[in-house]
């Protein structure tokens, strides 16, 4: 290994012990098969370049941390969004894939734990997340700018709930013996300020897609409207 | 669904990958090398000793780092660029399967 210091951003082997995260990856093969299936369902034709793009992009930027306090970074985790764009179901594929390249390629979060990550990262944005991008949705005027608020205080809120997802699953199987109070504290104390970040970069995305091809946001597929008063694309 | 309407998907997806590779190319080896949160919260709380190197530890492209690359920006550029093509690849091919699993059951009561 010519670099000591080891790069990951996911849950590790060893972390959290086997019964445990073998509940997780049931639940993730469960939750992903479930996804995979209605995801054939609800996508057209353009659905399918427009998943790999938003795989591929997840990707890139769960690769760029950034500062978030001393000694620390924070990354995109994309899950909310991945449902923004793509809607729920492709995106838990999507964030689904990545995880898989992750730990099979990149040596980035253990096997024994990608059920885990997967249910941390991919199934709770689409599954929490998303339902309180369309809430906030509902509650702010029909707008473009609303669109955009919405989907970054939601990414920010969802990367809570991921750390919380977390601190759960180390509550019951965590290994080391640190007082589940004390990780839960710091979870979400690192994590507000990582969702901080999740929150503006997810809203300048959504924002750049909805100001170039709004037709092609899930997330504003019946609320961003022509001038005409009609959707840009009709309901599904 | 017109062919035209199709072109533009492609030309926005073509966009899309380009930056994505030129993130991963020319930022992601610029980004913070300090643990992310949940690292640095397995540091802190003393429970990051219990993890093990994963049994992918010792591939050709480990620790989004290119064996053979000596150039350490470099190396992790290659890992990012190899990553956005092969996520893209999966990510479309195993969305493309499903909706083609989808219209098969659909065909399939009727006739």
């Amino acid at each position: 290994m010519p670099c000591s210091k080891v790069r990951r951003v996911h849950i590790p082997d060893g972390l959290i012990d086997a019964p445990t995260s073998a509940v997780a990856a049931v639940v993730a093969i469960g939750g992903v098969g479930v996804s995979l299936r209605r995801a054939g369902e609800v996508l057209d034709d353009r659905g399918v370049p427009l998943a790999g793009l938003t795989a591929a992009f997840v990707f890139a930027a769960q690769m760029l941390n950034f500062p978030v306090a001393s000694g620390t970074s924070g990354h995109l985790i994309g899950g909310l969004l991945a449902a923004v764009l793509v809607g729920p179901t492709v995106g838990v594929v999507c964030v689904t894939v990545v995880l898989v390249v992750q730990a099979l390629l990149f040596a980035d979060g253990g096997l024994s734990a990608l059920g885990l990550n997967i249910v941390n990262l991919a199934l709770v944005p689409a599954l929490l997340g998303y339902p309180v991008f369309v809430g906030l949705r509902q509650l702010l005027p029909r707008s473009r700018a609303s669109i955009v608020l919405a989907s970054g205080v939601a990414a920010g809120i969802t990367v809570v709930l991921a750390s919380l997802a977390f601190v759960a699953e180390y509550a019951v199987g965590g290994v080391g013996g640190a007082p589940v109070s004390t990780v839960a504290g710091a979870m979400v104390g690192t994590h507000v300020l990582i969702g901080i970040g999740e929150g503006v970069i997810t809203a300048l995305v959504v924002g750049a897609v909805l100001s170039t091809r709004p037709d092609l946001v899930w997330g504003a597929r019946d609320r961003v409207v022509r001038r005409t008063g009609q959707p840009v694309v009709e309901p599904v | 669904m017109t062919s035209r309407r199709r072109a533009g998907v492609w030309a926005f997806v073509t966009t899309g990958l380009v930056l994505a590779a030129a993130l991963a190319v020319l930022v992601a080896p610029r980004a913070s090398s300090e643990p992310d949160g949940l690292a640095k919260v397995a540091i802190e709380q003393g429970f990051d000793g219990h993890a093990r190197p994963s049994a992918t530890a010792d591939g050709p492209t480990a620790d989004y780092s290119v064996d053979g690359v000596a150039d350490q920006g470099l190396s992790t550029g290659l890992a990012g660029l190899l990553g956005v093509v092969v996520t893209f690849v999966v990510g479309a091919g195993l969305v493309r399967a499903a909706r083609r699993a989808a219209q098969r059951r659909a065909a399939a009561p009727s006739g």
